[in-house]
């Protein structure tokens, strides 16, 4: 079958290469899973076929025709769409007016709120989110949520080729499998799929053919029936990557924190939970179901309506009344949605790493040593294998995944007894996912508490002695290490929104 | 040297040679037109002129890395000059009470800045807005709208000299020296920065906005006080109407040097090397006789062509 989109010796040199000799093929009604170590250039590939950057070599065609698009609007002209790695919607707007944002149906100028409220409902229930409201500012939704919106302003259009970058970092397994039923309906469209992802068991879920990049090379191209998972992380990684075990060696310490009856609108209702030293608590639950949003209220980020926290065994509440309260009595919360809440994008890794304990590199005075920060910071990009030029390259300059483990070094540079952690592994690939689970494991072993919160239940069923689960603002079950099942814990998920609509 | 100190110099040190650059040919320019530019006395009366705008664009400068404005200084400028004026005229207040008075009220109006807009969660383009109207009022007040005369009592503050530059002079490069390492050198400056950059992540890195954002408009408040002590002794007099359209001077110093008005990126080095910019100018321009309008003209084109020099040199691969 001749290709749609096929690329010829394509490379792209920042500091460093970061793209050399790539000839990938697109076929018509495939999808075509790309894969690589954080930083192995996935991203700048799509941007090329998409056309949001130009390589420094190569060539690509288009049905057999040259393909050098210059910009976004080249490409969709040519009916080459990409979601993109990071999340650019625009948070004032409504859902709706986002999905349809440059083609809003009007009349003379007049916005048609009726067609556009009536279309965008058509997209979300597609996807399976017909009950979020098309008129909520996107800015109310999570990160999840905005990821399906993300989506869906895609999926309307008529496209030849759909680039996926990590369309599912964010997603629990009930809105991958509705995002799954669009790809697979595409595919039958005949519509190439370029799909990134660092969820390898996904891959072998959708993918047709697996591309493999390493340092910029495109190593192999292949089937992926008969392509075991083994061999993609070693041609990923370029080693066998440690044990799986990150449970043993530690053992349950007195209570580090406990939430008694926290409410807060219709998110967190109710919520009462202990995490221990020496222990990682896991919280499972469908995305919008109230995990953030008690993380938050916890840290202070957001106000309770009611409810205590205690901290550290104290018989007396704490009293956390902004995130500063929380960090100085000793909890560290990573939060989930790092392009708005997490990074400084106009700023370096150094800025973006210490900012939560420059005290500990500054002397009495306030004044900042930068030689010691530096090292400081040196010593977290080698421990989890940031892939940067410097400490002071520029946090947009790094890739997805590379920009998450500087917001994890963060938080562990701070030292906290207390780690409550939001997705910590979002778009992070597999061997740096170990990395950090070896790190939470043994934090964890040292006698802190780690709460984790992430809709990747296989990542909680690796990690956590205990998971928590919730389900439409409340805690529907509680599991022991041992004692769960992934269809108890997807049928406790699901508890809340059965018989009552769901959230929104 | 370590490569990353070693680039990072390396950028600094680009910052300032282009702007450098700008500033020598403006002095090259002006000396080719007129053989009166060229002279030690017209470099030092521009050194003399200048402090006063050295220290408001220097406050300005923080506040806008902070991400805020701070529209009120030329208004605030004017009511202190005027309760020191007043003070010392009418209240027969001694220059050792006179002064503080005046740098306390500098500060007053700067910390109501911060706080209301805190308080009130309110951006500072309308809370200054408001203490513009204000504070130009309340120097009309307390001067019955007459300009103050102090006689020469003062004027020692501003003339004295020090190695052929004024005190005002050498006070001002000293604090501007100061902010400097204090913007890049402290915990405070880079939680200002972080502030700038990115407010909720900051707060949710445990940084409480707040203290950072009191200080800054404090500050700036005590900078723009010590200026209107400058110019009321330059004058030898407080004038209500001091100050007209400074924070847009200040601004645009901010602006020429490449500081951000979204919050986060600024330099208040590269805002001194904007000041000196916009001095050359006024005064190449008045040396070759130019009228004002023509001035006007120009000032405001070198404002704009700064800035576009400015967005090139930032993001050299921004595309559509
Ligand atoms: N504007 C830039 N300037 C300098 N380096 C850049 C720039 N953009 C990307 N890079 C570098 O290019 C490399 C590849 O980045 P890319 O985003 O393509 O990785 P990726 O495979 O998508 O990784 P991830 O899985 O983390 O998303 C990275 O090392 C990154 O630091
Ligand atoms: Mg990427």
């Amino acid at each position: 079958m001749a290709p749609l989109i096929s690329t010829r010796g394509l490379g792209k040199t920042y500091a460093t290469p970061v793209l050399d000799g790539v000839d990938l093929d697109l076929l018509p009604g495939e999808i075509h899973a790309l894969v690589g170590e954080n930083g192995a250039g996935k991203s700048t590939l799509s941007r090329i076929i998409a056309g949001l950057t130009t390589p420094d070599r190569g060539s690509m065609s288009f049905e057999g025709r040259p393909y050098a698009p210059r910009s976004k609007a080249e490409g969709e002209a040519a009916g080459i769409h990409m979601v993109m790695q990071e999340l650019n919607l625009i948070g004032t707007l409504s859902v709706a007016e986002n999905i349809f944002l440059d083609h809003l149906p009007n009349r003379a100028g007049w916005i048609d709120f009726k067609k556009l409220q009536r279309d965008a409902t058509e997209i979300l229930t597609r996807i399976g989110m017909g009950d979020l409201d098309p008129r909520l500012p996107v800015e109310q939704l999570g990160v999840g949520q905005q990821q399906m919106v993300e989506i869906a302003t895609s999926l309307w259009r008529h496209c030849r080729v759909l680039i996926l970058d990590e369309p599912t970092a964010a997603l629990t397994a009930p809105e991958v499998a509705h995002l799954f039923d669009q790809v697979r309906r595409l595919r039958s469209e005949g519509v190439a799929i370029l799909y990134i992802s660092h969820r390898l068991e996904e891959i072998r879920q959708i993918a047709d053919r697996i591309s493999v990049l390493r340092d910029g090379h495109l190593v192999t191209t292949r089937e992926v029936a008969g392509f075991s998972l083994d061999e993609v992380v070693r041609l990923m990684v370029g080693r066998e990557l440690g044990s799986a075990d990150f449970t043993s060696g530690r053992s349950r310490g007195p209570v580090a924190l406990a939430a008694r009856n926290l409410r807060l609108g219709d998110k967190v209702q109710d919520i009462s939970f202990e995490a221990h030293r020496g222990e990682i608590l896991g919280f499972a639950g469908l995305m919008g179901s109230g995990r953030t949003e008690t993380m938050r209220a916890i840290f202070g980020a957001d106000t309770l309506e009611s409810g205590q926290v205690f901290l550290h065994g104290n018989k007396t509440p704490a009293r956390i009344r902004s995130p500063r309260d929380a960090v100085r009595q000793g909890i560290a919360l990573l939060t989930e949605d790092r392009k708005a809440q997490g990074l400084f994008l106009a700023l370096g890794i150094r800025e973006n790493l210490t900012i939560s304990d420059l005290r500990r590199v500054a002397a009495t005075t306030g004044w900042l040593p930068r030689a010691l920060e530096t090292t400081q910071i040196r010593r977290w990009i080698d421990k989890l294998h940031i892939r940067c030029n410097s400490p002071d390259q520029g946090i947009t300059e790094l890739s997805g995944g590379n920009q998450q483990k500087v917001i994890v070094a963060r938080w562990l540079f701070r030292d906290c007894d207390i780690l409550i952690f939001d997705e910590p592994t979002r778009g992070v690939d597999i061997g740096a996912r170990f990395e950090i689970y070896r790190l939470l494991a043994d934090l964890a072993a040292e006698g802190k508490a780690v709460v984790v919160v992430s809709s990747d239940l296989n990542e909680l069923l690796m990690l956590c002695d205990r998971i928590a689960v919730m389900s439409a603002g409340r805690l529907a079950a509680e599991f022991q290490r041992g004692a769960w099942t992934q269809d108890a814990i997807m049928a406790a998920a699901l508890s809340g929104h059965l018989g009552t609509p769901a959230v929104n | 040297m370590p490569p990353a100190t070693a680039s990072r110099l390396r950028r600094e040190l680009g910052d300032y040679f282009g702007l450098a650059i700008a500033l020598g040919l403006l002095v090259l320019t002006f000396s080719l037109l007129t053989e009166h530019f060229f002279s030690p006395t017209n470099f030092r009366t521009i050194a003399n002129q200048i402090p006063t705008a050295m220290l408001v664009a220097t406050g300005m400068t923080l506040v806008l890395v902070l991400g805020q404005i701070d529209l009120s200084v030329g208004s605030v400028l004017a009511f202190s000059g005027a309760m020191l004026g007043v003070a010392i005229t009418q209240w027969k207040w001694p220059l050792a009470i006179a002064v503080p008075a005046a740098l306390g009220t500098g500060l007053a109006c700067g910390l109501l800045n911060g706080a209301i807009s805190i308080r009130w969660r309110l951006p500072t383009f309308i809370v200054t807005l408001g203490m513009l109207e204000i504070t130009r009022g309340a120097a009309h007040a307390v001067t019955r709208s007459q300009t103050q005369y102090l006689g020469s009592s003062v004027g020692a503050i501003a003339s004295t000299e020090f190695l052929g530059l004024s005190i005002p002079f050498l006070l001002a490069l000293t604090i501007v020296a100061a902010s400097h390492v204090l913007l890049t050198r402290t915990v405070f400056g880079r939680h200002a920065i972080a502030i700038g950059t990115n407010e909720e992540a900051a707060r949710l890195s445990g940084i409480d906005p707040r203290p950072v954002k009191l200080a800054v408009f404090g500050g700036t408040g005590v900078l723009v006080a010590l200026a209107a002590i400058i110019d009321t002794s330059r004058f030898e007099s407080a004038n209500p109407n001091a100050g007209l359209g400074l924070e847009l001077q200040a601004i645009a110093a901010a602006v020429i040097g490449g500081t951000s008005l979204m919050g986060g990126r600024g330099s208040v080095i590269t805002t001194f090397f904007g000041v000196l910019i916009i001095a050359v100018l006024n005064a190449g321009l008045a040396a070759v006789g130019a009228r004002d309008e023509m001035k006007r003209l120009i000032t405001g084109a070198v404002i704009i062509a700064a800035v576009i020099i400015d967005v090139y040199r930032q993001r050299p691969s921004r595309r559509p």
